[in-house]
């Protein structure tokens, strides 16, 4: 039997009982057609969601930096230097929407394309595999993630919120937040089946941007709060956005860049374990 | 006899305590057009997701292109086409964008799939709503571009779910051609249905499967042979008095079966046991003597009742 010749050659047939490679069932190697997939749908029609997304914490700077800002007056920056309020929660402001941005992606989105659109059961109907689709979809996160900081950082420069070239790191760091929070959030989708579920996210999401310390120190708290909201990761993505705002770089910038990682790694880890239940099932 | 390009054995499926595919076995040969045919909820869609490795399967052996698909997932596919019984399109996507990023889901290059997408259109008909959004489309147009999707990775085995569902007399036909010739060509099939006219035009072979079980397997004449008679007579006497008049029908046929509207009598001389009806003082308002086919084996099989 031959293949039928029109067709170019894109994968050989295995010999028969070939040992298994652990990643060889999830993955053709192919994440660069979902992205493409995903540029296509951009250019065609999705722009719009882009730009709501950058405007969600320009909003609250304007709303919380300059309404509430005038009550507040300065407030004390990382060094120790006085600093106006909004640009004491700008930083903040765009590791919250690096956060939700990654998260909305990876969970909702995923749930909508995977039970409603059936966009995944098309996919993987295809040599693309499940791990394929899940790098795919978590870079095309990233890339919202990045075109969101960019713009942010571009307001917060005009604004003149930013005092140092650190600062330019903020758009580095949104993409890396942004990828701990969506490759552990799609290792969390592969456990929600209903709507009901799935509201649980919003319920942890809003206290974790309320309380890390986003909109006032964590000095306010008693000592036994501020370590529970000091193993949260958002915390760790604020401070680190604000020290990297005003150039003041310590040891403990270390680690909450190593905390992501952390993330990073253990969220990657669990959503390739849960794949095969995610997309398989 | 060549090697099967598909083999089962034992094939189950569990969900929780339910069993949707209960360690069933079947071969398909290379060429062969292979059909699923049972109720609703008999398995059959199960048992296409797990040929095509996007279903784990809980039990059993499965060989595709002798490869097992839940380990080797991406190879096997990259020789199946799936026409899943719900469309999938990319609703994000235009109708050519639809074919071509398909095919490059499968790495081909768009050298290849832009002359290819165009052949495709060409195919479903829908050369004219090349750059149409695919929400505009009409359901007929939606299940032709699937197909036509399906395609784009010239397959070796074709996996259809109900593939002409929702489509109207005319398309069925055309697509029933298209895929006469795909076979003709070499292409595997592999058809659900509980149309049994397509599983008569389409099949050389087929499984019945009911509950997960596989109750009867063979070409449809053979099924027919073995679990029907050569003819069929309907007859209607009106819904009031079907069930009363059964009884004087005993032994006009080989065997006779109430439905709510009309009563099939099995024979194996439609004529003479029409004639026989007459003798004995009945007159049915309407009858027509008809031949056997496979959906009185079907329905024989797998029960009256159709489970929806």
């Amino acid at each position: 039997m031959t293949t039928p010749a029109p067709v170019p050659p894109t994968t050989t047939l295995a010999a028969p009982h070939t040992r298994r490679l652990p990643l060889r069932s999830l993955s053709s190697g192919n994440v660069a057609a979902v992205l493409e997939r995903g540029f296509t749908v951009i250019r065609n029609q999705n722009w719009m969601i882009l730009v709501s997304g950058f405007f969600e914490p320009v909003f609250y700077l304007l709303a919380m930096g300059i309404g509430m800002g005038g009550l507040v007056g300065d407030v004390t920056g990382p060094a120790g230097e006085p600093i106006p309020y909004a640009a004491y929660i700008a930083p903040a402001l765009l590791a919250t929407s690096a956060m939700n941005g990654a998260i909305y992606d990876s969970t909702w989105n995923v749930f909508f394309k995977l039970r409603f659109a059936k966009l995944y059961q098309a996919m993987l109907q295809t040599s693309l595999g499940p791990l394929d689709v899940a790098l795919g979809e978590i870079l095309m996160a990233l890339f919202r993630g990045f075109i969101y900081a960019l713009g942010f950082l571009g307001v917060l420069a005009v604004m003149g919120l930013v005092t140092s070239w650190w600062a330019l790191l903020m758009v580095p760091v949104a993409v890396l937040i942004a990828l701990g929070f969506a490759a552990l959030g799609m290792g969390v989708t592969s456990y929600l089946t209903t709507f009901q579920q799935m509201d649980l996210i919003n319920f942890v999401m809003l206290p974790m941007f309320l309380f890390s310390a986003t909109l006032y120190p964590i000095t306010v708290y008693p000592e036994a709060i501020q370590w529970f909201v000091m193993a949260m990761p958002l915390w760790h993505g604020v401070e680190l956005m604000r020290q990297l705002s005003f150039g003041h770089l310590t040891g403990a910038t270390l680690v909450h860049v190593g905390y992501f990682l952390g993330m990073t790694a253990a969220g990657l880890w669990l959503t390739t374990v849960r794949l095969r239940r995610l997309f398989l099932r | 006899m060549a090697e099967p390009v598909i083999s089962a054995r034992g094939l189950r499926k569990v969900y929780g305590d339910f069993t949707a595919v209960d360690g069933i076995d079947f071969e398909v040969q290379p060429g062969e057009s292979f059909g699923l045919l049972g109720p609703n909820g008999a398995g059959k869609s199960t048992t296409m997701r797990m040929i095509g490795g996007t279903l784990d399967r809980s039990g059993g052996e499965l060989q595709v292109l002798g490869m097992d698909p839940a380990d080797h997932g991406p190879e096997v596919r990259a020789h199946l086409g799936v026409i899943p019984q719900q469309d999938n399109l990319d609703e994000e996507l235009r109708v050519r964008e639809n074919i071509v990023m398909y095919g490059r889901y499968f790495g081909l290059p768009r050298s290849y799939l832009l002359p290819k997408s165009e052949e495709l259109l060409a195919f479903a008909q829908l050369e004219a709503k090349a750059t149409e959004k695919v929400g505009n489309l009409s359901g007929g147009m939606k299940r032709r571009l699937t197909i036509a999707r399906g395609l784009v990775n010239e397959p070796r085995i074709l996996l259809l779910d109900e593939p002409t569902t929702g489509l109207d007399p005319q398309a069925r036909h055309i697509l029933w051609d298209r895929l006469f010739r795909l076979k003709e060509a070499g292409t595997t099939l592999v058809v659900t249905t509980h149309f049994m006219d397509e599983a008569e035009q389409l099949c050389d072979r087929l499984i019945v499967v009911d509950q997960g079980r596989i109750m009867a397997q063979g070409s449809p004449r053979e099924l027919i042979r073995d679990h029907s008679t050569r003819e069929v007579v309907e007859v209607r006497f009106g819904s009031e008095r079907n069930a009363r008049v059964v009884a004087e029908l005993e032994g006009v046929g080989v065997r006779n079966e109430v439905l709510p509207d009309r009563i099939l009598i099995y024979t194996a001389d439609g004529e003479a046991s029409l004639e026989e009806i007459g003798r004995r003082g009945l007159h049915p308002v309407t009858s027509l003597v008809r031949r056997s086919s496979l959906e009185d084996v079907f329905l024989r099989l797998t029960g009256r009742s159709l489970v929806d």
